[in-house]
C-alpha cells in the first residue's frame, strides 16, 4: 500500500518537475543539449527515487549528494546546497521547492542586470568633443556680435579706439622729484600741510575716501527723502514769496519793510551784545553796502523809472516825493556810519555826504548828453513815421500794378481754357451739322465746290493777313499796358502761326482734303469776321479777347489733321460709288455716330495730337532774350526796356534740323535722348539703392561747401575711417567695448584642462549614450 | 532832404583775434548757385583724375638678404622695426625710417620658416628647417658679444611655421601636428592634430586669443580651440590653402589664401559658405595680411603682384607691382595701417603706401578739408562710367594683363558650358552653384 502510494506521489512529482521545467525552458530559451542532459537528470532522479524508497539507502543518498556537490562546484546544482531531501517535501508537492527558488533568483538578477554596450570607437568620441568645445566656442564668440555689427554700420570709425587718455602720474611721483624752492612755493607747501592735505602717501582724504565708499540703500532713501523734503520747502517759499512780490499795495510794502529794518536792527543789537565779532562783521557789511551804492547809481534818479518821473514831477506831487525819497534813500544808503571811531573819517564822512548833493545834477545832465534828447527823440520819429507814409502811397500802386498783372496772367490760361471748351462744343455741332447736309446734296455737285473753294482759300489768306496785322498792333497795346514777362510769353505766338496760316494752301492736294478745306472755310467765314470787328470795337477789353481767334485758328488745325484721320472712307465712296448703297451707309452712319456719341469724352486722338504738338513746341529751339534792364537807358520799376532794345538783343534761335516725324502723323518720335550726354549717365542702379529716385536725391544733393554751410559741409564729408599717423592700431579688446575679459590666462587653462576634460567628457558620453 | 549812407556793422566784418577765419558772407540761396550736379560731377572728375595723377605707392625697397625674403614679421610696440626671415637662414631686422638693416643673424641652417615677435617686443621667435626653435632678443648683444639665440628648442619634426599668443608666454608651431609651448619649458603644453598632412601656418585670433586656425596641405583648414585643448571644426576647400589670416577687428572672420588664385573670407560659426570670395590674382596667394582697421587687408601672390581687397568687396581695390619683383612670398600691413611691405623672391622687401594717393606728411586743415571732400565726391559719383573707368585703370605687367584676359575667356567658357548643361537638362536635375559655394568641399564637425 505505502509502497504503491509512494509511487504515485514519484509520479506526480515528477510531473510537477517538468511542470516547472517548462517556463524554465521557455525563458531561458537553452541549447538542444541542455534539453537532453534535462531528460537524462530526470531519469536518473526517478531512479535515486526509486532506489531510496529502501530505508537503508536514504542516508547513503545524502552523503553522496553531498560528494557531488563537491566535485562538480561550477555547476548550478539543482538539488538543494546540502540541503536533505525529506520525505515531507516529497509529500507536499504543490510546494515549490527552496533550491528551485534560488535558482530562480540567480536567474532573475541575470535578466536585470543590462549588458555593459561596447564604447564608441575612438574618432567618435573625437567628433563629440569637437562638437561640443566648437558650441562652447561659438557662444564665447557669439558677444561679439552686436559689437560688430554697430562697427560696420557706424558712419565713422576712430582708430587706435582705445582712448588715450592723458598720463596723469600720480602726486607723490610728481613730488619725489619736485622740491618747493621759491618763497611762494614753500608758502602753498605749507598751507597744504596745515589743511593736512595728504601729500605723499594716502591719495584720498578720508572725507573722499568715506564719499567713494558705497552708500547703503537706507541710507541713499533717507537722503532722497530729505533732498524731496527741501526742494518742495524751496518751492513752498519761492511761491510764497512771488505772491508777496505781486501785492501791489504800497502801505504793505512800506509796513514790511519797515518790520524787516526793525527786526535787522534788532538783531543787530542783540547780536552786539552777545557776539561782538560777528557784530562787527555785520556792520562790515553794511559797509559794504554803502560802498557799492556810492558806486552804482542805482538810487540816483537816473533810472528809467526816475526819469519818466522825473517827467512828470512838474505836475504831479506824488511823482516829485516819489523822487524825494529815492534820492533820501541813496543818502541813507551812503551815510557812513557812526561808529565811534577818529575824527578824521567823521569828517570824510560829513564830505562825502556834501559831495553828494552834487552828483545828482551831474547825473543828469550827463543822462542827457548821454541818452538821446526826448525832443529829439520825438522829431525822429515822426520823420520816419512821415517818411513811411510818403513812401506808402508810392509803393502801394505797384504792389496793385503787380497784383493786377498777376492776377491776369494767372486768370488768362484758365479762360483760354473756357474758351477753348466752348468752342470745341460748337465745333462738334457744327460739324454734326454739316454731314448731315453733305448727305443730302448729291455727289455731283463736288467739283462746283472744288472750284469755289480755291476763291475761298484765297480770300481766306487775305483776311488771315488782315487779321494778323490787327492782331499784331493790338498786342503791342497789351504788351505796352503789361508787364515784361506777358510780352515774352507772347511774342512768340504770331510767329509760330505764320507759317501754319501759309502753309495750308500747298497742302491742298487731294480732293478729300479739298473737301475737309471746304468746310472749315465754311466756319471760317462765318466766325472769323465776327472777332475782327469785335477787335476794332474793343480795345481796351482784356486779353482774353485778342487771344480767341488765335486759339480758333489752333483749333482748326487740329480738326483739318483730325478729319484727315477719321472721315477719310466717305468722301472716297462719294467718288467712286454714286447713290446705290445709300441706305447701308446711313445705318453705318448711325452707328458710327453713336460710337462717336459713347466717346465724345475721351478723344484719344485729339489728346494725342495735342501732345504731339506740345512734343514739337517743345523741342523747337527757343529765342534767347538778352535785354538787360537799365542799360543804356533809364530803369526803375515800372520802365521795360526799349522795342528797339529787345529786338537788338533778343537772338533768334536758328531753325533746328527736321523732326523725323515731321511725315508721320501718327508717330511722336523722342529726339531728346543725347548719345552724347549718356556716356556720361549711369545706366544700371547702383548696389545699395532700391529705386532710381533715391540714387537720383542722393547726387542731387549737393555736399560741397558752395552749397552747404561750414557745419553741414564738415558733417557731410566726415570720412568713414579715420586714423592717427604713427598710432599703433591694437586689435579690438573686449575691455574697449565694455565687456569684461576673461580673467584666467589661457595658459593656466591648459595646464589644469586634462582633468577637467576627462570627466566633463564622460558626463557628455553617458548623456550622449542615453540619448 | 533825407541823405542815405551805407552803414555797416564793424562786427560783420572784423575778426576778433588774428587767429580767426576770415569772415566771408555768403549767401546759401540755392538760386545763386546754380547747376549744383555737373558742378560736383565734374569736381569728382577732377579728383578722380588727380587721384590717378598722384598714385606713386612705392616708397622702398629695402636691399641686403642674400637670398628670398620667406617671412616678415612687424614690432608690437615699435613701427619703425621690421623682421625678416630669408630663404638662407638669415634673419635681419629694418629701421624703416632709416631705411637700413640695423642687425642681421644667422638664425637657421636652411629656409627660416617663420618668424614672430612676443607680444611685449623684447624678443622674438624664429623656426627653421633645421627642427629648431629659437627664441632671440630683440636688442643686439653688446660689443665684443656673440649673437645667440636665448633658448634653443630641439623638435624632432621640422617646424613650418610660428605664431605668438597676444597676451601670454606661449607661441604655437606647426609642422607636423600644432604645438603649443610655453615660453618656460622645452616640451609643448600640448599638441593638437586632426589628420596626417603637413600643416603651413598656424595664426592665433588676435581678440579671442585661445582661438587659432591653421591651414594644411591637404586643402583644409583646422580651428582649434588652446584652452579645451581640442580641434573645433575643418572646412576642406578645392585646393590648398597657404596662410590664414585672421580679422584684428572682427573675432570670428578670417581670410584664407589659397591656391586657387583666390581669397576666402569666412565666417566662423558658418564654415560651409564663405562670406565673400575675393577673386583678381593670375597665380597662387602665397601670403595676406590685414589692416589693423579690419576693413581692408592685402594678399601678396605669386603672379609677382600685391593686391588690397576691402574686407566687403570681391575685387581689388589696388594692384601693386614694379618690374623687378618677382613672385612675393610675404607680405604685412604696418600696424598704423599707413604702409604695407612685402617681401619676395628678388632679395628685397619693398615699402608701399596703403593709400596709393595719399599725402605723407602733416596736413593743414584746408588740405584735410579738401581731401575729404574730394573723397566723398569721389565716393558719391563713383557709378559714373567716366569716372569709374578713370578710377580703375591701372598699368599691369603683361604677364599679368594677358593672364587676365585668358582667365576671362576660361570662365566664360565654363559658365556657358555650365548653362547649357542647365539649359539642355531635365529642370532641376542640374543643380545651379554659387559661386561662394563652388570652392567649399566639405565642412568636418
Amino acid at each position: 500500500m505505502t509502497a504503491n502510494r509512494l509511487a504515485e506521489s514519484l509520479l506526480a512529482l515528477s510531473q510537477q518537475e517538468e511542470l516547472a521545467d517548462l517556463p524554465k525552458d521557455y525563458l531561458l530559451s537553452e541549447s538542444e543539449d541542455e534539453g537532453d542532459n534535462d531528460g537524462e537528470r530526470k531519469h536518473q532522479k526517478l531512479l535515486e527515487a526509486i532506489s531510496s524508497l529502501d530505508g537503508k539507502n536514504r542516508r547513503k543518498l545524502a552523503e553522496r549528494s553531498e560528494a557531488s556537490l563537491k566535485v562538480s562546484e561550477f555547476n548550478v546544482s539543482s538539488e538543494g546546497s546540502g540541503e536533505k531531501l525529506v520525505l515531507a517535501d516529497l509529500l507536499e508537492p504543490v510546494k515549490t521547492s527552496s533550491s528551485l527558488a534560488t535558482v530562480k533568483k540567480q536567474l532573475s538578477r541575470v535578466k536585470s542586470k543590462k549588458t555593459v554596450e561596447l564604447p564608441l570607437n575612438k574618432e567618435e568620441i573625437e567628433r563629440i568633443h569637437r562638437e561640443v568645445a566648437f558650441n562652447k566656442t561659438a557662444q564665447v564668440l557669439s558677444k561679439w556680435d552686436p559689437v560688430i555689427l554697430k562697427n560696420r554700420q557706424a558712419e565713422q570709425l576712430v582708430f587706435p579706439l582705445e582712448k588715450e587718455e592723458p598720463a596723469i602720474a600720480p602726486i607723490e611721483h610728481v613730488l619725489s622729484g619736485w622740491k618747493a624752492r621759491t618763497p611762494l612755493e614753500q608758502e602753498i607747501f605749507n598751507l597744504l600741510h596745515k589743511n593736512k592735505q595728504p601729500v605723499t602717501d594716502p591719495l584720498l582724504t578720508p572725507v573722499e575716501k568715506a564719499s567713494l565708499q558705497a552708500m547703503s540703500l537706507e541710507e541713499a532713501k533717507m537722503r532722497r527723502a530729505e533732498l524731496q523734503r527741501a526742494r518742495a520747502l524751496q518751492s513752498y517759499y519761492e511761491a510764497k514769496a512771488r505772491r508777496e512780490k505781486k501785492i501791489k499795495s504800497k502801505k504793505y510794502h512800506k509796513v514790511m519793510k519797515k518790520g524787516k529794518a526793525k527786526k535787522a536792527l534788532k538783531e543787530f543789537e542783540q547780536l552786539r551784545k552777545v557776539n561782538p565779532a560777528a557784530a562787527l562783521e555785520e556792520l562790515e557789511k553794511i559797509e559794504k553796502a554803502r560802498m557799492m551804492e556810492r558806486m552804482s547809481l542805482k538810487h540816483q534818479n537816473s533810472g528809467k523809472w526816475a526819469k519818466s518821473k522825473a517827467i512828470m514831477a512838474k505836475y504831479d506831487l506824488e511823482a516829485r516825493q516819489a523822487m524825494q525819497e529815492q534820492l533820501s534813500k541813496n543818502k541813507e544808503l551812503t551815510q557812513k556810519l557812526q561808529v565811534a571811531s577818529e575824527s578824521e573819517e567823521e569828517e570824510g564822512g560829513t564830505e562825502d555826504v556834501e559831495e553828494l548833493l552834487v552828483p545828482d545834477v551831474l547825473n543828469e545832465v550827463q543822462m542827457n548828453a548821454d541818452g538821446p534828447n526826448p525832443w529829439m527823440l520825438r522829431s525822429c520819429t515822426s520823420d520816419t513815421k512821415e517818411a513811411a507814409t510818403q513812401e506808402d502811397p508810392e509803393q502801394l500802386p505797384e504792389l496793385e500794378a503787380h497784383g493786377v498783372s498777376e492776377s491776369e496772367g494767372e486768370e488768362r490760361p484758365v479762360a483760354e481754357e473756357e474758351i477753348l471748351l466752348r468752342e470745341f462744343e460748337e465745333r462738334r455741332s457744327l460739324r454734326k451739322r454739316f454731314e448731315l447736309s453733305q448727305d443730302a446734296e448729291p455727289a455731283g455737285s463736288q467739283e462746283t465746290k472744288d472750284s469755289g473753294s480755291q476763291e475761298v482759300l484765297s480770300e481766306l489768306r487775305v483776311l488771315s493777313q488782315k487779321l494778323k496785322e490787327n492782331h499784331q498792333s493790338r498786342k503791342q497795346k497789351a504788351s505796352s499796358e503789361g508787364t515784361i514777362p506777358q510780352v515774352q510769353r507772347e511774342e512768340p505766338a504770331p510767329e509760330e502761326e505764320e507759317p501754319l496760316l501759309l502753309q495750308r494752301p500747298e497742302r491742298v492736294q487731294t480732293l478729300e482734303e479739298l473737301e475737309e478745306l471746304g468746310k472749315e472755310e465754311c466756319f471760317q467765314n462765318k466766325e472769323l469776321p465776327r472777332p475782327v470787328l469785335e477787335g476794332q470795337q474793343s480795345e481796351r477789353t482784356p486779353n482774353n479777347r485778342p487771344d480767341a481767334p488765335k486759339e480758333k485758328k489752333k483749333k482748326e488745325q487740329m480738326i483739318d489733321l483730325q478729319n484727315l484721320l477719321t472721315t477719310q472712307s466717305p468722301s472716297v465712296k462719294s467718288l467712286a460709288v454714286p447713290t446705290i448703297e445709300e441706305l447701308e451707309d446711313e445705318e453705318e452712319r448711325n452707328q458710327r455716330q453713336m460710337i462717336k456719341e459713347a466717346f465724345a469724352g475721351d478723344d484719344v486722338i485729339r489728346d494725342f495730337l495735342k501732345e504731339k504738338r506740345e512734343a514739337v513746341e517743345a523741342s523747337k529751339p527757343k529765342d534767347v532774350d538778352l535785354t538787360l534792364p537799365g542799360w543804356g537807358e533809364w530803369g526803375g520799376v515800372g520802365l521795360k526796356p526799349s522795342a528797339k532794345k529787345r529786338r537788338r538783343f533778343l537772338i533768334k534761335a536758328p531753325e533746328g534740323p527736321p523732326r523725323k516725324d515731321k511725315n508721320l502723323p501718327n508717330v511722336i518720335i523722342n529726339e531728346k535722348r543725347n548719345i552724347h550726354a549718356a556716356a556720361h549717365q549711369v545706366r544700371v542702379l547702383p548696389y545699395p539703392f532700391t529705386h532710381h529716385w533715391q540714387f537720383e536725391r542722393t547726387i542731387q544733393t549737393p555736399i560741397g561747401s558752395t552749397w552747404n554751410t561750414q557745419r553741414a559741409f564738415q558733417k557731410l564729408t566726415t570720412p568713414k575711417v579715420v586714423t592717427k599717423p604713427g598710432h599703433i592700431i591694437n586689435p579690438i579688446k573686449a575691455e574697449d567695448v565694455g565687456y569684461r575679459s576673461s580673467s584666467r590666462s589661457d595658459l593656466s587653462v591648459i595646464q589644469r584642462n586634462p582633468k577637467r576634460i576627462t570627466t566633463r567628457h564622460k558626463k557628455q558620453l553617458k548623456k550622449s549614450s542615453v540619448d | 532832404m533825407k541823405v542815405k549812407m551805407l552803414s555797416r556793422n564793424p562786427d560783420n566784418y572784423v575778426r576778433e583775434t588774428k587767429l580767426d577765419l576770415q569772415r566771408v558772407p555768403r549767401n546759401y540761396d540755392p538760386t545763386l548757385h546754380p547747376f549744383e550736379v555737373p558742378r560736383e560731377y565734374v569736381r569728382a572728375l577732377n579728383a578722380t583724375k588727380l587721384e590717378r595723377v598722384f598714385a606713386k605707392p612705392f616708397l622702398a625697397s629695402l636691399d641686403g638678404h642674400r637670398d628670398g625674403v620667406n617671412c616678415l614679421a612687424k614690432h608690437p610696440k615699435n613701427l619703425a622695426t621690421v623682421l625678416s626671415g630669408a630663404c638662407d637662414g638669415e634673419v635681419r631686422i629694418w629701421n624703416l625710417t632709416q631705411r637700413n638693416c640695423i642687425r642681421t643673424i644667422q638664425a637657421h641652417e636652411g629656409f627660416v620658416r617663420g618668424i614672430c615677435t612676443r607680444f611685449c617686443g623684447t624678443s622674438f621667435f624664429t623656426v627653421g628647417d633645421d627642427k629648431t626653435v629659437k627664441q632671440w632678443k630683440m636688442d643686439g648683444p653688446g660689443y665684443g658679444d656673440e649673437e645667440e639665440p636665448l633658448h634653443t628648442i630641439l623638435g624632432k619634426t621640422v617646424y613650418t611655421g610660428i605664431d605668438h599668443h597676444w597676451k601670454e608666454a606661449v607661441f604655437a608651431t606647426c609642422g607636423q601636428q600644432v604645438d603649443i609651448w610655453d615660453e618656460q619649458r622645452t616640451n609643448p603644453v600640448c599638441s593638437m592634430t586632426w589628420g596626417f598632412d603637413s600643416i603651413s601656418s598656424v595664426k592665433f585670433n588676435p581678440i579671442e586669443t585661445f582661438l587659432l586656425g591653421s591651414c594644411a596641405s591637404d586643402r583644409n583648414i583646422v580651428l582649434y580651440d588652446m584652452r579645451q585643448a581640442t580641434p573645433l571644426k575643418k572646412v576642406i576647400l578645392d585646393m590648398r590653402t597657404n596662410t590664414i589670416c585672421w580679422n584684428p577687428m572682427e573675432a570670428f572672420i578670417f581670410t584664407a589664401a589659397n591656391e586657387d588664385y583666390n581669397l576666402y573670407t569666412f565666417d566662423m560659426s558658418a564654415l560651409d559658405t564663405p562670406v565673400m570670395v575675393h577673386m583678381d590674382h593670375v597665380s597662387a596667394v602665397l601670403d595676406v595680411d590685414y589692416s589693423p582697421t579690419g576693413k581692408e587687408f592685402v594678399s601678396a601672390s605669386f603672379d609677382k603682384s600685391i593686391r588690397i581687397f576691402p574686407v566687403d568687396k570681391s575685387r581689388s581695390r589696388e594692384v601693386y607691382h614694379t618690374k623687378r619683383m618677382q613672385h612675393v612670398i610675404c607680405v604685412k600691413w604696418t600696424s598704423d595701417s599707413k604702409y604695407i611691405m612685402c617681401g619676395s623672391d628678388e632679395m628685397n622687401i619693398r615699402l608701399w603706401k596703403a593709400n596709393a594717393s595719399e599725402k605723407l606728411g602733416v596736413l593743414t586743415s584746408r588740405e584735410k578739408a579738401a581731401k575729404d571732400y574730394n573723397q566723398k565726391l569721389k565716393e558719391k559719383f563713383q557709378h559714373y562710367p567716366h569716372i569709374k573707368r578713370i578710377a580703375r585703370h591701372r598699368h599691369l605687367p603683361k604677364s599679368i594683363y594677358s593672364q587676365i584676359q585668358e582667365q576671362r575667356i576660361m570662365k566664360e567658357a565654363r559658365r556657358r558650358k555650365e548653362v547649357n548643361r542647365i539649359k539642355h537638362s531635365k529642370p532641376g536635375s542640374v543643380p545651379i552653384v554659387s559661386e561662394k559655394k563652388k570652392h567649399v568641399v566639405a565642412v568636418v564637425k
